[in-house]
């Protein structure tokens, strides 16, 4: 504890950028959905049209998207679904039905698959649609912060009076670091689509109050459909301006629609936050590859505002790109997603997209134990840059490596016009992927916790050199022991090279990782996945290390996977010369 | 879009790249001594080599860089960071760079044995170097001498960017040179690269005086080789089976112009590396493209028999006689296992 004390210091306020919230971009948006959500259909239906522009091209995308949505009905339902789902798509197959059966003429054919088309976007398009709530988001901020602090303060000032202290606040649980002033700055020079790692379905109740706190209006971003399957989700979802995004649905027509939508809102200059990882991480480890899709919508606004620009001569609103880096030390679904993982990887089963088995309950008695005993949240804000990962300055300039500034809209130009090049716009995206994570390595915070999970994983499976990864796993964990001074020796080597790559700016570490070692050792020991009923590391009456689960020691081990780490415990195990295991 | 495009090096190729491109377009070749410009602009001629009427020398970078929005960087690769750096205050995001310099380049912070992070090819090179983005390179069956006279060929313009290889294609296509399109930039520039070093192999076994059976054995395994390499180093196999890959070393092996061909032709003879650098005025890039690839090598863990043997006789002074005798003892036993 006295350590923790050491390094804390009084948390930061920040004054709102936009203290008027009917200015907020998202309320702006709400007034206007009607219109919204018009242009959303129509662009959607204008970017399928462009892919399948011959009636019967178009008819095949209709007969696909049946297909696989009534085999989504039927193989994959859940709560969330509403009702008259298996109604409008009996409509939609009826009504091919008869366009095959060619009892219209030529014209009256079109006419018939562009209005089976255009019910369908508006259905995808009032389904993603968000509906933000003023009212709604102010009661959740409420709660999150009132509520958490309450219970924050009557797990740690005795007596009465703790239900009214203020002595602690969710501040001192959840530390915000890295480039905050530049992220208020850029907010109020241009858009902002925030870029998260993702690892746990709390990640975005996080965001969300980070973002108030951080005095930004509320952002958009699209949440799973699974989560509002979860009543207390649900309604946080809802007033945060989260869209729905139904990861079941994998179809033409529904995937262009979420991309309009995203990329209309972007236009709008809504700030927008993306997991780019697409889902939760299952293995624990950082995102190594990301999906493109949303991302493109940025790009493609980022283009579409320089042609407006240069048809007005108005200057072009800029989009910006922020990554931000969680770290837990816990993460309440490690156990089921680490499983997940192994399965795909493993090729066990084929591998539904499946709504987790969490409740509310559960989920509440989670908060409860997560703000009652310790366990802090990171929640590490990096660098904006533009849209092709140049970095960009106080003004929102974009800038060279020699910080010379770079015209961000001549990437768009071929020769002295902007012009629309798909093909060119995914490259960028690609490019601007491998930016993101990039920048996700390099603002990852390690923990105390990370350290021991990596190190002992490692020392376990430097023993059986081989079991492929399955087998190892399903070895007996009360046969797994490290003594104490080995685990020590290599936790200090490792150490060594994070000091060395926080150095080099490749990582960025908790202060906590800098205590004496042993209590180092302690720290991330007592941390490392503490609410599970398995917890992955113990200490045994000797003092030595043990593992309860193996499968979650992985799961947060691999967090520090993409350091080369590896490399330095098999070295350093190779020389301590007693056997370990 | 009637602009200009521009060559930079008023080598042997990039004076034959911009006489081809001068057939669609207005060219500026740039030249980095004054006195070659002056030469190109008086005579009209370099090296006996005669230019387009519509080649303009120029020794001015930033108008160069202002004139045209598509240049052709084709110097050696041992100038060629140093000539983007030149280059890199005037290029904009609206550029677009094809290059034509078959070698790689090692960072000069580099320390610690070789890898991909230290050694470049040359269109990472301009991303380090330069804002511009939209990056594509030239690499076929392309002997200048041959291309000079007029002679029907054809190249690969790759690149990320379909609209790199589009403009390309449209600034080089004519009625004697074909032109193909590839995405695999990085598998392509490697072709390039690596063809250098199984080309100096080829020149020393003429110098032995060895004939066609030991010239066909070479060009297929040592094509296997550059697979096994260009895969460690990031490209993909398929374009190694293409114009670039076994097109370039079906010519460069049998060329007797070639520089690397010389080298290798004289070390078999008897000269060592010095001997022969003393009296070439340009250096073959396959010398120095052999000295790193074998560090890769190393690095990575491939097999490379062929160029880890001409690395000992390049700069081990083993006897070509030697190598060939090892390489020749060596158990191989599978003939295709790449695909």
């Amino acid at each position: 504890m006295s350590l923790t004390q050491k390094i804390k210091k009084k948390p930061k306020e920040y004054a709102p950028i936009l203290p008027k919230r009917r200015e907020w971009p998202v309320v702006q948006l709400s007034r206007n959905q009607k219109t919204f959500i018009e242009e959303v259909i129509l662009r959607s239906i204008s970017r399928i049209r462009e892919e399948a522009p011959t009636r019967e091209a178009l008819i095949d995308v209709l007969e696909t998207t049946l297909y696989r949505e009534r085999l989504r009905i039927r193989q994959n339902p859940w709560a969330v679904d509403p009702d008259d789902e298996e109604a409008f798509w009996k409509k939609v197959k009826s009504r091919l039905v008869d366009i095959s059966a060619h009892q219209f003429t030529q014209q009256q054919q079109e006419q018939e698959v562009q209005s089976i088309l255009q019910d369908i976007v508006s259905r995808y398009t009032r389904e993603i649609a968000s509906r933000f709530r003023h009212s709604y988001y102010r009661f959740a901020r409420r709660v999150v912060t009132f509520g958490f602090s309450r219970l924050l303060n009557a797990s740690r000032v005795k007596g009465f009076r703790s239900l009214f202290s203020t002595q602690y606040s969710l501040r001192d649980k959840i530390h915000i670091v890295g480039e905050t002033e530049h992220l208020r700055t850029l907010a109020q020079r241009g858009t902002i689509v925030m870029v998260p790692t993702h690892f746990s379905n709390l990640d975005s109740i996080l965001i969300g109050w980070v973002i108030h706190t951080l005095g930004l209006p509320p952002f958009i971003y699209g949440a799973g459909l699974n989560l509002f399957n979860i009543g207390i989700f649900a309604y946080f979802m809802n007033s945060l301006g989260a869209y729905k995004v139904d990861r079941r649905k994998k179809n033409k027509i529904y995937v262009e629609t979420l991309k309009a939508y995203s990329c209309e809102a972007l236009q709008w200059g809504i700030h927008s936050l993306f997991f780019p990882g697409g889902t939760r991480s299952r293995s624990g480890r950082i995102e190594d590859k990301l999906k493109l899709g949303l991302l493109g919508t940025a790009m493609e606004a980022q283009r579409i505002h320089y042609q407006q620009s240069e048809r007005t001569g108005e200057p072009a609103e800029k989009i910006f790109v922020v990554p931000v880096v969680l770290n837990y030390h816990f993460v309440l679904e490690a156990p089921s997603l680490i499983r997940d993982h192994l399965e795909i990887e493993g090729q066990e089963r084929y591998y539904v997209e499946s709504d987790e088995y969490s409740t509310s309950y559960k989920i509440i008695k989670f908060l409860i134990k997560f703000f009652t005993k310790g366990s802090d949240i990171s929640v590490s804000f990096g660098r904006g840059m533009d849209l092709l990962g140049n970095p960009v300055d106080e003004e929102g300039r974009s800038l060279d490596k020699r910080g010379h500034l770079i015209s961000m809209q001549e990437y768009f130009c071929s020769g002295e016009k902007v012009t629309r090049d798909t093909q060119r716009e995914e490259e960028y995206t690609r490019m601007l992927g491998e930016a993101i994570l990039k920048s996700f390595y390099q603002y990852n915070r390690v923990f105390s916790s990370h350290l021991v999970a990596f190190v002992a994983f490692e020392m376990l499976r430097n023993a059986y050199p081989l079991l492929d990864i399955y087998n190892f796993l399903r070895l007996p964990e009360e046969d797994q022991i490290i003594p104490y001074p080995q685990f020590k020796a290599v936790c200090h080597a490792v150490r060594e090279e994070i000091f060395r790559l926080c150095q080099l700016g490749k990582v960025q570490m908790a202060p906590h990782l800098e205590m004496d070692l042993d209590e180092v050792i302690d720290h991330g020991i007592n941390n490392v996945g503490m609410y599970h009923s398995k917890r992955p590391l113990l200490k045994n009456k000797e003092g030595d290390i043990i593992t309860m689960d193996l499968n979650t020691l992985f799961y947060y081990h691999n967090r520090l996977e993409g350091y080369h780490l590896a490399r330095i415990i098999l070295l350093k195990t190779e020389k301590l010369s007693e056997p370990y295991a | 879009m009637h602009k200009q495009v521009g060559v930079v090096g008023a080598g042997s190729f990039g004076s034959v790249i911009a006489n081809i491109l001068a057939e669609n377009s207005s060219v500026l070749l740039y030249a980095r001594r004054p006195e070659v410009v002056e030469e190109i602009a008086e005579t009209r001629m370099l090296s006996g080599y005669k230019f387009h009427r519509r080649v303009i020398p120029t020794n001015d970078l930033e108008f160069l860089a202002n004139q045209c929005h598509v240049i052709f960087p084709i110097v050696s690769s041992s100038g060629f960071r140093e000539t983007i750096t030149d280059l890199s205050p005037f290029l904009h995001p609206y550029h677009l760079l094809i290059h034509g310099t078959k070698g790689l380049d090692i960072k000069k912070e580099a320390e610690g044995p070789l890898n991909r992070e230290s050694v470049r090819t040359m269109s990472e090179v301009i991303r380090e170097e330069s804002v511009v983005v939209r990056i594509g390179c030239l690499a076929g069956p392309n002997l200048a001498r041959e291309l000079a006279e007029g002679q029907p060929g054809a190249t690969v313009v790759a690149s990320h960017f379909a609209e790199v290889i589009q403009t390309g294609q449209k600034l080089l296509r004519t009625n004697r040179f074909q032109v193909y399109g590839n995405a695999d930039l990085i598998g392509i520039e490697l072709c390039g690269v690596l063809k250098n070093i199984i080309a100096i192999a080829s020149g020393a076994l003429s110098g032995l005086g060895l004939g066609e059976n030991a010239r066909a054995l070479l060009v297929s395994r040592g094509m296997v080789e550059m697979i096994y390499l260009g895969k460690a180093l990031g490209g993909n196999t398929e374009a190694f089976i293409g114009l670039a890959g076994v097109g370039d070393l079906v010519a460069t092996c049998s060329s007797k112009f070639s520089r690397n061909y010389t080298v290798g032709y004289r070390l078999a003879q008897g000269e060592t590396l010095n001997e022969i650098m003393q009296n070439m005025d340009e250096l073959a890039e396959g010398v120095n493209t052999t000295r790193i690839v074998k560090q890769l090598a190393d690095y990575y863990d491939v097999s490379a028999p062929i160029t880890r043997m001409l690395y000992r006789v390049l700069f081990e002074d083993l006897p070509v006689e030697k190598a060939l005798d090892s390489l020749m003892k060596m158990s191989f036993s599978e003939d295709v296992n790449f695909l």
